[in-house]
């Protein structure tokens, strides 16, 4: 695995070839149905989801999609989900819960959207009830963060059992464009915050945050998607047994404790 | 974009500045003395004011209250008991300067962090309740604001007593990263928990609550009571209108914006906060 700086892994999570859940969904999974709506609103073209095999075993994946050009990205808002997109996941995953099926949450958003109706509609509430849900959602829950991990809008669908991280990928609270803009009032300086915020996949395995760091292709998943995809294929497999050999009440536990432990703080 | 959670707060009445400008050269308010309303410029005597809670008796507009105080005027007299009152952040991404602001927080404002919790009676009910307070980083959560809520969850769960929570957070707490944001999934989850043991749990939505603890334990409540024209939001207006390239109404997301959307129970004007708090704990009993 490579050593590269946070702002080196930023360039190449931006790079226009960067492979997308659209590209990887036909790769790691067979037979994928996807279903539309939150039964409540709406349907959100920023968040996929769905069923299909894994290795022969049913899973249900639920994705936050980029596009990979202007018309794609039109229809996916970019990655950034609505409240709808969110409700939509809960709904997928309770069906996942119901059916026994591990959950597969792939992420890599920019954060949940920010705009007059996300408000009207709830994109507080509707992330906090992910949150909420997911703690204590009674099947394996996988995620992966694929590129940009960006703030609660990942982090709604990263409530899990297994938190793993692309190497190149990032995790973060704020977008290092705007703890720039917070700290020096100048966003330009976004590279030397994309550092300061320790957001990478092995800053955050030290925090105690990710579980695990899948490789990419040399130089990164754009070289070699297929190879990016055998990895994460790789990873997969071993959480889902690692999980699913669990008995639910070690399983519901343990997702406790990952959450219950982080945070640093003295007591006198 | 990734703003989201870590919204700015701006305040909607620069109030404190103008209560000690001199304008036009009329004679000025003494600082402390007279309170002059940021929303109607009406003029009180602050211990007027302060008698009615910080409420304008005017226009109804409420202003920003510490944690203290707004225990004070919520839970019977002597009977709070705090719980982890001497927990301090550390530096987990080693940020600069973040202890050296903390420690000046601390000397300014008496507190440790941005959130007290405890066990108290509200009209003899006993209840355990959190207060965030927006003095201390515009009480943004890390990992203090997030320990101190999980734990309140936990004891009122083993205690099998109500929770109040009163909320007003800019959001995230960018100086701690990841790990702050991990708060938001670590108190919903303790709520989760509370929730499924059968437990009361009551938020007081308080200016301003936005960011991540609007997308957390803030909006999971069995009932979310919101004080009049607070804010209450995910995103920072600022972040919105620069999305959008055009203004947002004044209206929009205030406490009434959210009541007519859906997300809210009930707006409830200052002084029948304790009187709603007690009569819903009593009806929850059976
Ligand atoms: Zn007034």
């Amino acid at each position: 695995m490579n050593s590269l700086t946070a702002c080196e892994r930023l360039d190449i999570i931006r790079h226009k070839n960067r492979p997308t859940v659209r590209d990887y969904i036909p790769m790691l999974f067979d037979d994928f149905f996807e279903m539309h709506g939150d039964r409540l609103y709406g349907d959100d073209g920023a968040i996929i989801g769905g069923v299909g095999y894994f290795k022969g075993k049913p899973v249900t994946v639920i994705a936050t999609v980029k596009g990979r050009n202007l018309e794609e990205n039109k229809a996916s808002n970019f990655g950034m989900p609505h409240p709808e997109g969110y409700r939509k996941a809960l709904r997928l995953a309770k069906q996942a819960e119901k059916f026994h099926r591990p959950v597969i949450c792939l992420v890599d958003t920019a954060g949940a959207f920010c705009g007059i109706e996300a408000e009207e509609r709830g994109q507080g509430e509707a992330i906090a009830k992910n949150l909420m849900e997911f703690s204590s959602l009674k099947t394996p829950v996988i995620t992966i963060i694929l590129g940009e991990g960006g703030s609660g809008g990942a982090l709604a669908l990263a409530v899990c059992d297994e938190l793993a991280m692309l190497e190149n990928a990032l995790y973060s609270v704020i977008s290092p464009r705007g703890c720039a803009s917070i700290l020096w009032k100048d966003a330009s300086r976004e590279r030397e915050a994309c550092e300061v915020l320790k957001i990478t996949a092995e800053d955050l395995s030290r925090l105690g945050i990710c579980d695990g760091i899948i490789e990419e292709a040399p130089g990164g998943a754009h070289n070699d998607p297929e190879l990016t995809a055998e990895y994460i294929s790789e990873y997969i497999s071993g959480a889902i047994k690692r999980k699913c050999e669990k008995g639910l009440d070690e399983l519901l536990n343990e997702r406790y404790t990952k959450f219950r432990k982080v945070g640093e703080f003295s007591e006198n | 974009m990734l703003e989201d959670l870590f919204s700015v707060v701006k305040m909607r009445f620069n109030g404190d500045k103008k209560e000690n400008s001199n304008e036009g050269g009329k004679p000025s308010i003494p600082k402390g003395l007279m309170f002059k309303c940021p929303r109607c410029s009406n003029v009180v005597f602050m211990e007027e004011f302060e008698k009615t809670g910080k409420v304008c008796p005017n226009c109804n507009y409420h202003a920003r209250l510490s944690s203290r105080e707004r225990l004070d005027i919520t839970v019977d007299k002597g009977s709070f008991v705090e719980y982890d009152p001497l927990m301090t952040s550390k530096n987990p991404i080693d940020f600069e300067g973040y202890p050296e602001k903390q420690a000046d927080l601390r000397a300014k404002t008496g507190l440790k962090d941005a959130v007290i919790t405890g066990e108290a009676t509200i009209r003899g009910e006993k209840v355990v309740i959190g207060i965030m307070d927006s003095r201390y980083m515009m009480a943004s959560m890390g990992s203090v604001v997030g320990e101190k809520i999980t734990r309140a969850f936990e004891q009122a769960e083993k205690k099998k007593l109500p929770v109040i929570m009163f909320t007003c957070s800019g959001g995230a707490r960018m100086q701690e990263g990841t790990v702050s944001l991990m708060q938001m999934a670590k108190t919903c989850a303790a709520a989760k928990r509370y929730s499924d043991s059968g437990g009361l749990y009551i938020t007081v939505m308080t200016d301003p609550t936005t960011g991540g603890v609007t997308a957390s334990f803030a909006s999971v409540g069995d009932i979310i009571i919101a004080e009049p024209k607070v804010l209450i939001g995910f995103a920072g207006r600022r972040v919105i209108e620069g999305t959008i390239k055009q203004r947002l109404p004044d209206d929009f997301q205030s406490a009434e914006f959210l009541l007519q959307h859906g997300f809210i129970d009930m707006i409830v004007e200052r002084s029948k906060i304790r009187r709603t708090i007690a009569h819903l704990i009593k009806l929850h009993k059976g």
